[in-house]
């Protein structure tokens, strides 16, 4: 009789499935990025290899704008939420289990679990009754919107940096009569720092993927990169989408690269 | 047994603790609270509101954003008939959300095992390949999956260039659409935590415990799947809930049409004109989200206290 022998890397089929799994991921990604470079509008039609849709949405005033509008956004949703995280963060982390402690982490992974149309409509309401009330119309709302649902995304890294700290340098730091603020920015700080850094990178992709959300809170002219595009894909689409969508692609791949690289383990 | 005495300087400095635990969380708390929950108790007061004529509400007490879920009046003979457009979208929705979330699965499994399985540094390669789709724009990769299943689209003219077909499949704007987009974007959430599972787990002790079992599918079935259980609930519930509140992809896939109920909620405070229907449905699926994260709460805790 034949040796019997399990092998847990060879399960029969598992290998395929997982090639197709993958093959499938990026079949459609690669589809787009190719057919940016495509001069011809349809997919039928190979015509040559241009570069013209993206000197296209380059030149497109509504992009620029939408693009920096995102930019903004998610730059201030990135640095408030992950400041906001931080504090939550040492807040319940490295200190004996408090009464609230659960109450403290529903809260902050509550936009998380609310699925994304019932916060949408929620804060459409809202803000509506604000700016009717104010008559501010200002990009505040989205920044405000942003940076809430960003929270979770910038806690956890952050406080998994927290709990795999050592407490000995503090405690050495408070031996030697530095202050508490003293200890937080020269040795708390420094050491929590790539936590820091990657829970508002991953707050920064996360603001800039946004669409359902946005596509509510905006007031008119307020249209944020996937928002209009979402807009444009009511219309004749053209391969200009495809182009300011590799280029999305490309700053969220440049972020996760350097995202792994921080929160790389030190082997 | 009962905590030992602690001396009132030790009490005191707890209470420090705890107070400094609560201010440092207060602004995060306060943001939240604002632009996140606090929101969701406009929607509950709204979907007890009377629908104004031109879209909002009138102040007055009614259930008719409630009952308008399941019941609408025929503006022929006045009374009220089973709302079975509503019906069909909800029917839709539950379908297509499980199908998604059991093709996920089905494909994920592997998938997640194959990646476990592999060396250190493949793995890590690997991962990485799964995360990137996992934090691209879902509006791209909706998109993405556009460009291959649209009547012009790529499959198509793989599929008439092969021969296979002579006129091209529409797919696009039909449940199938939908259901393959929803498959497409929410794969890496079923395939994450369940490779975290596995990963946990010693596969050598599978070795071991194949010369007890007749086969490997046996070794499967009793051995690995108890184990990866916790991973099955909460990649199950990543992909169940998403897709039971898709708006995004139903949009693009199913072109207005194949509605879900992300769309029907929408469709209310826009164009249907009837904000505490939009309110009762938002308040509706909120619901059965929260059973269904609950219950994942439940079996996780229950598959601590037994493991």
């Amino acid at each position: 009789m034949a040796e019997r022998r399990f092998s847990a890397t060879r399960l029969p089929g598992f290998a395929t499935i997982a090639m197709l799994a993958f093959l499938a991921l990026y079949i459609p990604i690669l589809t787009l990025v190719v057919y940016s470079f495509n001069s011809e509008v349809t997919m039928g039609n190979w015509g040559t290899a241009t570069l013209d849709w993206y000197a296209k949405a380059w030149a497109n005033a509504d992009v620029k704008d939408a693009t920096l509008r995102s930019l903004t956004i998610a730059g201030f949703a990135a640095v408030i939420s992950t400041a906001l995280a931080t504090m939550a963060a040492l807040g319940t982390t490295r200190r004996r289990a408090f009464k609230g402690q659960t109450f403290i982490y529903v809260m902050i992974n509550q936009p998380l679990m609310v699925p994304e149309i019932v916060t949408a409509v929620a804060l459409m309401i809202l803000f509506g009754l604000i700016k009717t009330v104010t008559g501010v119309h200002g990009l505040g709302y989205l920044i405000l919107a942003h940076a809430a649902f960003c929270i979770p995304f910038a806690y956890l890294p952050i406080r998994a940096r927290l709990e795999g700290m050592d407490l000995t340098l503090e405690t050495a730091a408070a031996d030697l009569y530095a202050s508490h603020w003293h200890t937080f920015r020269r040795v708390t700080l420094p050491i929590l720092m790539p936590g820091v850094i990657a829970g508002a990178m991953l707050a920064f992709v996360v603001s800039l993927d946004d669409v359902v959300i946005t596509e509510f809170v905006k007031s008119a002219g307020q249209d944020t990169l996937p928002t209009y595009m979402l807009g444009q894909m009511r219309r004749q689409l053209t391969p200009e989408i495809n182009a300011i969508s590799t280029g999305l692609l490309l700053v969220t791949i440049a972020m996760l690269t350097a995202f792994f690289l921080l929160t790389r383990k030190k082997d | 047994m009962t905590p030992p005495p602690m001396s009132a300087a030790e009490a005191a400095q707890i209470n420090a603790s705890v107070r400094n635990g609560w201010l440092l969380s207060l602004p995060a708390l306060v943001v939240l609270a604002v632009a996140a929950v606090g929101p969701l108790l406009i929607v509950l007061v709204y979907s007890f509101l009377e629908a104004g004529k031109h879209g909002n509400v009138v102040g007055n007490f009614s259930t008719g954003g409630w009952s308008g879920i399941l019941w609408t009046r025929d503006i022929f003979t006045d009374s009220y008939v089973l709302a079975d457009a509503h019906l069909t979208i909800f029917w839709r929705s539950i379908k297509l959300s499980f199908l998604t979330t059991l093709t996920t699965f089905a494909v994920g499994f592997p998938t997640a095992w194959f990646i476990a399985t592999r060396p250190p540094k493949a793995r890590a390669l690997w991962l990485f390949l799964i995360t990137i789709p996992f934090w691209t724009n879902l509006l791209i990769r909706t998109y993405a999956i556009n460009e291959v299943i649209r009547t012009e689209g790529l499959l198509n003219l793989a599929l008439m260039k092969v021969g296979i077909i002579s006129e091209p499949l529409k797919l696009i704007y039909t449940d199938i659409a939908v259901f393959i987009g929803m498959t497409y974007v929410y794969l890496p959430l079923m395939v994450l935590p369940l490779f975290a599972a596995i990963d946990r787990f010693d596969l050598r002790l599978l070795e071991a415990g194949y010369d007890l079992y007749a086969s490997r599918w046996r070794v499967l079935r009793r051995v690995v799947l108890p184990i990866v259980k916790p991973g099955i609930i909460a990649g199950s519930i990543l992909v169940f809930v998403p897709s039971l509140g898709a708006y995004v992809t139903p949009r693009v896939l199913g072109g207005g049409k194949q509605m879900m109920i992300g769309n029907l909620i929408e469709l209310q405070f826009l164009a249907g004109k009837n904000w505490p229907l939009g309110a009762a449905l938002s308040m509706t699926l909120l619901i059965v989200v929260t059973i269904a994260l609950l219950f994942y709460v439940r079996a996780a805790n229950g598959e601590k206290t037994h493991g």
